[in-house]
């Protein structure tokens, strides 16, 4: 008989008023106990709605049924058939609108905790055991993925797990893109992402840094120089967008990109053990409404800022960051700011010192099918501060369609491909995540490195 | 890691290393650079690439000892490697077939000039140079521009070698004295090259700069080297590094190079302590 509770089993988190000073993790996840009384809430329906929820298609009752009987290393081998960063996907997969929205305790009381369980058995096997080297019959075939986030991550692991040959190219000095660089530690903690990237490498996955594929080498060198037979670029959406307003480059402002990578690329909240620095001040406002921004809001307060706010021009209802997110940016203290839309940085000296907005109201739905934002006259008001940080979104980086030809891309950047194959205009070359989505999840790419892989496979057996 | 094949001491505060690395090496063009970080808990910094070899696949730096990295840089030798190297970063220099150029390199700026002139002269365009610095030892890389122009210009601030000045002066002088510039690449200092522009657009000869400012990935992702050129908002990496010197807001510049003294003073005491 299932256990009946409607509520899922509380996961242990750092308090907020501790939290908000350090980067360690926020949630410290399940102990056993916890993770079996949990699993026991799965009803194993027939329907099984969560697995068509999951855009890679975990066989989520079955590795549940395996954690509730104790079996956590049969849960792991069962999740990893179909997802390779099961640790990562625990902590940021967005599974209120995916697994567990759809998830049948749902409609009375709470979801089953899916991310929950999926991140207690991921770090359980990791705590008992090394990555494993697989036997693999190699194919002799090259494929170069452009990208070591987690589009290229999958490609790769799926692809070498068939026997082909694959080379990760990566632009930074360490692999792992968006995981590495972009979410910080206390919400993705960078040892499990290194515990990640050392299974791909067992698996045969060469991981080649510091290569700027579109500057140190080009798609058509790769096929034509190299000898690779097909090539998946997982790039990224890692161009910044900016307000475009007067004021945004004065000393003190920042893309997120750029206070985020220094902070967790580059260590800078080490400072001065590691030589990168990060200027946060004492008032800090973030510009944006996303998970980014909230990920920016939640560093700058455990760098040390007194006072952090979020500065969105629309509405609570129109945020697009996770709830989870938002609510643990307001536990630790971020000042939301909404309905407020940034018209001037304000300066001295050419620093910041404040921030001038324009308080909204909210109108008819626009294109997003969000209500529009609308400026109410002479409602403007300073805020001030010592850093603003624009987390209003990235695009595709240019370097690949500039250098490319025969790469179709849309008029914002993004590559266009086959959504059934992830093929692009160009013949060999497939495309996902990001660079194809624009900014979006980690499980979308990953799901899209995933079908790419799979239609790489079909392509060159065809040959 | 990149393995250091030579290194050269040019003077008391510059130097030069050539850098095994490859991928750099194969497809690197003049008025490109690379983004180094010397070992594993290291910065990253850009420098301009000064030559290379692309059959050795080398790639030449020159730099000067100013900062917690590159005293780092300055303390390796000949076989020791460096962790990470990237490159080539930036828009290659476009190269227009003129009748003449001249060629304005502020101290360590001589270097990034230097294959910018050499690739000139290949085409067939006639240049001269005119190196400045404080004094005599800050002027390098005289011997190495001999051969790819046809005069040799030296200003130094105290005279203790060529004519005492700044290289605006020499500009000044030269176009007084008749002789026809199509262009001015001007590479050097943030206030230098403010100063050439402003001579250079007084005498109406359209200058190029090269710009160096503070970045962290090089490839468009960070934004923080983003510079103000005709009003608009550029990023040094991707759009420049070289840019029609009349546009660039100069101001701007200086004041976002100056954005981390506080913490470079600190961390650089720590180094020497």
């Amino acid at each position: 008989m299932a256990n009946m509770s409607p509520k899922k089993v509380p996961i242990p988190e750092q308090e907020p008023q501790v939290r908000n000073r350090n980067f360690q993790e926020v949630a410290l996840g399940y102990t056993a106990e916890q993770a079996i009384e949990e699993a026991t809430r799965c009803l194993q329906c027939k329907t099984r709605p969560c697995v068509a929820g999951c855009p890679v298609n975990v066989p989520i009752p079955e590795f549940i049924q395996e954690v509730a009987a104790g079996n956590f290393d049969e849960a792991y081998r069962i999740i990893t058939r179909e997802n390779r960063l099961p640790a990562v996907c625990g902590r940021v997969c967005p599974q209120e609108t995916q697994c567990e929205e759809v998830c049948v305790r749902g409609k009375k009381g709470e979801a089953v905790a899916i991310g929950r369980l999926e991140r207690f058995v991921a770090d359980t096997w990791m705590a008992g055991h090394q990555p494993e080297t697989p036997e693999i019959v190699k194919k002799g075939i090259k494929v170069a993925v452009v990208g070591s986030g987690p589009a290229g991550i999958t490609c790769a692991g799926e692809l070498a797990q068939l026997g082909y040959d694959v080379t990760i190219f990566e632009a930074l000095h360490a692999p792992g893109g968006v995981l590495m660089y972009g979410i910080p530690e206390f919400r993705l903690p960078k040892a499990l992402v290194q515990r990640e990237i050392d299974s791909i490498r067992k698996l045969g996955v060469e991981i080649v840094c510091n290569v700027i594929v579109g500057r140190s080498i080009t798609i058509d060198e790769l096929f034509e120089e190299e000898g690779f037979a097909a090539v998946f670029v997982g790039s990224g959406a890692g161009l910044p967008s900016f307000l475009r307003i007067e004021g945004e480059n004065l000393n003190g402002v920042y893309s997120a990109n750029e206070f985020l990578t220094r902070s967790n690329l580059m260590k800078a909240y080490e400072f001065p053990k590691s030589p990168t620095p990060v200027r946060v001040g004492k008032r800090v406002a973030v510009v944006g409404g996303g998970n980014v921004a909230m990920d920016a809001a939640r560093t700058a307060k455990r760098l040390g800022a007194e006072e952090v706010y979020i500065v969105y021009r629309r509405g609570e209802d129109e945020l697009p960051a996770r709830a989870e997110e938002v609510h643990h940016a307001r536990e630790e203290g971020i000042i939301f700011k909404l309905l407020n839309n940034p018209v001037k940085v304000h300066g001295e000296n050419g620093w910041v010192t404040g921030l001038e907005c324009m308080e909204m109201t909210l109108g008819e739905p626009d294109a997003s099918g969000r209500r529009r934002p609308i400026a109410k006259e002479g409602s403007n008001f300073v805020i001030g501060l010592d850093t603003v940080v624009v987390a209003i979104g990235q695009s595709p980086n240019p370097l690949i369609r500039q250098t490319t030809p025969g790469l179709e891309t849309e008029r914002w950047g993004g590559i266009i491909v086959n959504e059934e194959t992830m093929k692009t205009s160009k013949d060999g070359v497939y495309a996902g995540g990001d660079v194809v989505t624009g900014a979006a999840t980690v499980i979308l790419a990953m799901g899209a490195g995933k079908t790419a892989a799979r239609a790489i496979h079909e392509a060159l057996e065809k040959r | 890691m990149y393995k250091i094949i030579a290194k050269k001491q040019l003077n008391s505060a510059v130097e030069e290393m050539v850098v095994h690395a490859p991928y750099v090496a194969r497809k690197c063009e003049a008025g490109q650079f690379i983004i180094l970080r010397v070992d594993e808990a290291g910065e990253r910094i850009p420098l301009t690439i000064a030559e290379y070899d692309r059959a050795n696949g080398t790639v030449t730096i020159i730099y000067q000892v100013v900062g917690h990295t590159t005293r780092l840089l300055a303390a390796l030798n000949p076989g020791d490697s460096i962790v990470d190297f990237v490159g080539p970063l930036g828009q290659p220099t476009h190269l227009a077939r003129h009748t003449r150029v001249l060629g304005i390199g502020g101290g360590v700026g001589a270097a990034p000039l230097y294959p910018q002139i050499r690739a000139l002269h290949e085409m067939g365009v006639a240049c001269d140079v005119i190196l400045g610095g404080r004094s005599r030892e800050f002027v390098i890389l005289e011997e190495k521009f001999a051969p790819v122009v046809e005069n040799v210009y030296v200003t130094t601030d105290d005279g203790s070698y060529g004519e005492k000045g700044v290289v605006t002066d020499k500009l000044r002088s030269l176009v007084a004295s008749g002789v026809r510039y199509d262009e001015i690449i001007a590479i050097g200092p943030l206030v230098m090259m403010k100063f050439a522009v402003l001579a250079a657009k007084e005498l109406g000869i359209p200058t190029m700069v090269s710009l160096n400012p503070i970045m962290i990935d090089g490839t468009g992702m960070c934004g923080g080297c983003r510079v103000t050129v005709g009003g608009e908002t550029k990023f040094a990496c991707v759009d420049g590094p070289d840019f029609d010197g009349y546009l660039v807001d100069f101001d701007e510049l200086m004041r976002r190079q100056g954005m981390y003294k506080e913490e470079e003073n600190h961390i650089c005491k720590i180094g020497r302590g």
